[in-house]
């Protein structure tokens, strides 16, 4: 089936690419083969893509390239994406679920009516796909999550959460690279380091990554 | 060399960021006004991206360990090398034990100065760029920003340098800088997601840029813009000039440290020819905001392009002015 998406100019040297269509696992995987596809064989012009959860956007040199022949390239890639290489990579997350590392748990299995261990259960499951990367360098929106695991945010968001939590929110999971403001329940911590400006590369986890989460013993 | 004796309110080195890091999530960054960021790199023989200061409002002072080559561009804050006025927009030498140090805001526009040095500023480059990531703390100088007793490396002046003492950047040659400028707005991939008033308040009336605003964006001040219906968008791709409104209404215009992705509707995108006049705001400034087209916002790049690629020539009068350290204030 083929997906339809909208594109939109955000200024003169980007392109938003948006599916119309509340799939957004088909959407996503789309986006994540279309950004892998031009990073590989880069158009004139072409500076950046960030595939997103249910988008792309591209950024490219307005001197060079144009929205129009921009738009040709990315419409194509989108509507008949390239068969998404997994990379064959599947990340091992380990995590300490619960109490002091995972404030939250309890919360969102009685929101979800289930067990911690049964949240714990169901998270260990996976493996499950790195949608996007964003929110702050290295944080992972990793999903979908089934909907055994579909929390909302929190009422009131923290204004710091520890390096490492695992959290859950909008039918995502995601890992807090660093101490940053937050809005998804905690449910557990790793020791992993999600990003470090040294390192090379400077994220743990890339786009279209599996997450395998762990529990620790 | 150079030693920071004052840094004022915030003093960071900055060149033009890292672009090809957004894969990692890691925010552009770089100057806030890339147009004096470049002139200023242009006047002293650097490459258009090398890395300087940003002095942010006022109170910074610099000491100068070695004569140099410098420039400074962007706002009129006030610089002074020791006991005179330095000409901005001027190729000018300084000398060994020199100061250079920034009074304030001296016209009524004004927010961000730039001071490049021959050679550029010499710290390592993170992600290929030596902009300082103030958020994840990485780039710059260990990814802070300067404070007093900090001693920032330079690196070695381009060949030839010295032709271009007294070179000067025309006020023509120059965005229009204002104290109530009027930003180019292009329709956002969710306008239409809002009530057809709010884009009308959005681009009729004054904003004031918020108390809470920083290089990530500014808030901007007046009435809350409704959507037709509460929405939520799956978060996606943004870049600095993006206008999003949260669901309080109050709409934030991100800026050059702003994050990859962002999780509220897109209202429009400032275009990038009018980044370096709202580079130019500090909280409690004003701006407007006007609806353009893509041509509009094309013919507005390329234009600026142009001024930036211009040849520059030594000028007579301004080398003696600058020689003389008594040029008038431009």
């Amino acid at each position: 089936m083929t997906l339809a998406w909208s594109f939109t100019p955000l200024g003169e040297a980007a392109l938003l690419a948006e599916a119309v269509t509340a799939d957004h696992d088909a959407a996503n995987r789309a986006a994540l083969a279309a950004a892998a596809a031009l990073e590989a064989a880069p158009p004139p012009g072409f500076i950046a893509a960030t595939p997103a959860i249910a988008s792309l956007l591209v950024c490219f040199d307005p001197l060079v390239t144009g929205h129009a022949a921009m738009m040709a390239v990315v419409r194509a890639l989108l509507e008949d994406p390239p068969p998404l290489r997994e990379q064959g990579r599947v990340v091992m997350i380990p995590v300490t679920y619960g109490g002091e590392a995972g404030p939250d748990l309890d919360d969102v299995a009685a929101l979800l009516g289930i067990t911690p261990g049964e949240v714990i259960a169901a998270h260990t499951a996976g493996p499950f796909r790195v949608m996007m990367i964003g929110f702050a360098p290295g944080f992972p929106y990793i999903g979908p999550l089934p909907a055994r695991l579909r929390v909302p945010r929190r009422a009131t968001p923290r204004a710091a959460v520890p390096p490492g939590s695992v959290a859950l929110a909008a039918g995502l999971t995601g890992i807090y690279p660093a101490r940053l403001p937050g809005g998804w329940h905690l449910i557990g911590r790793t020791s992993l380091r999600l990003f470090d400006a040294a390192a090379e590369p400077v994220a743990l986890l890339a786009p279209g990554d599996l997450v395998q989460f762990v529990a620790d013993a | 060399m150079l030693d920071v004796i004052a840094s004022g309110p915030l003093l960071t080195v900055q060149d033009l960021g890292r672009a090809a890091a957004r894969r990692y999530g890691v925010p552009v960054g770089g100057a806030m006004d890339r147009f004096a960021l470049v002139a200023a790199n242009r006047l002293v023989g650097n490459p258009p991206g090398a890395a300087a200061l940003e002095i942010t409002a006022g109170g910074a002072e610099l000491l100068v360990n070695a004569p140099a080559l410098v420039a400074v561009t962007g706002a009129d804050l006030g610089a002074r090398c020791n006991d005179r006025l330095l000409p901005l927009w001027t190729a000018v030498r300084v000398g060994r034990g020199e100061r250079i140090r920034f009074t304030g805001r001296s016209r009524e526009w004004g927010a961000r100065a730039y001071l490049a040095m021959a050679g550029g500023i010499a710290v390592p480059a993170v992600l290929g760029s030596r902009a300082t990531d103030l958020a994840s703390g990485f780039g710059g100088l260990a990814g802070r920003p300067l404070r007093p007793g900090d001693r920032l490396p330079t690196g070695p002046p381009p060949p030839l340098v010295e032709l271009g003492l007294g070179r000067y950047w025309p006020p023509a040659a120059r965005p229009p800088y204002s104290p109530l400028p009027t930003l180019r707005l292009l329709h956002g991939p969710h306008s239409a997601s809002f009530a057809p008033e709010a884009l009308e308040l959005l681009t009729t009336r004054n904003w004031r840029v918020g108390a809470t605003s920083n290089r990530m964006g500014y808030r901007l001040e007046g009435p809350p813009l409704a959507a037709m219906r509460p929405f939520d968008v799956p978060s996606l791709g943004v870049v600095p000039g993006v206008i999003q409104v949260p669901p309080d209404g109050a709409p934030i215009l991100l800026m050059a440290d702003a994050q990859t992705t962002g999780g509220y509707p897109v209202i429009g995108t400032v275009i990038g020819a009018d980044l370096p006049l709202a580079a130019q705001l500090l909280p409690g400034d004003a701006l407007r905001l006007v609806l353009a087209t893509l041509e509009e916002a094309l013919a507005a790049h390329r234009t600026l392009m142009a001024l930036l690629a211009r040849p520059l020539d030594a000028d007579e009068g301004d080398l003696l002015a600058a020689m003389a350290g008594e040029g008038p204030q431009r």
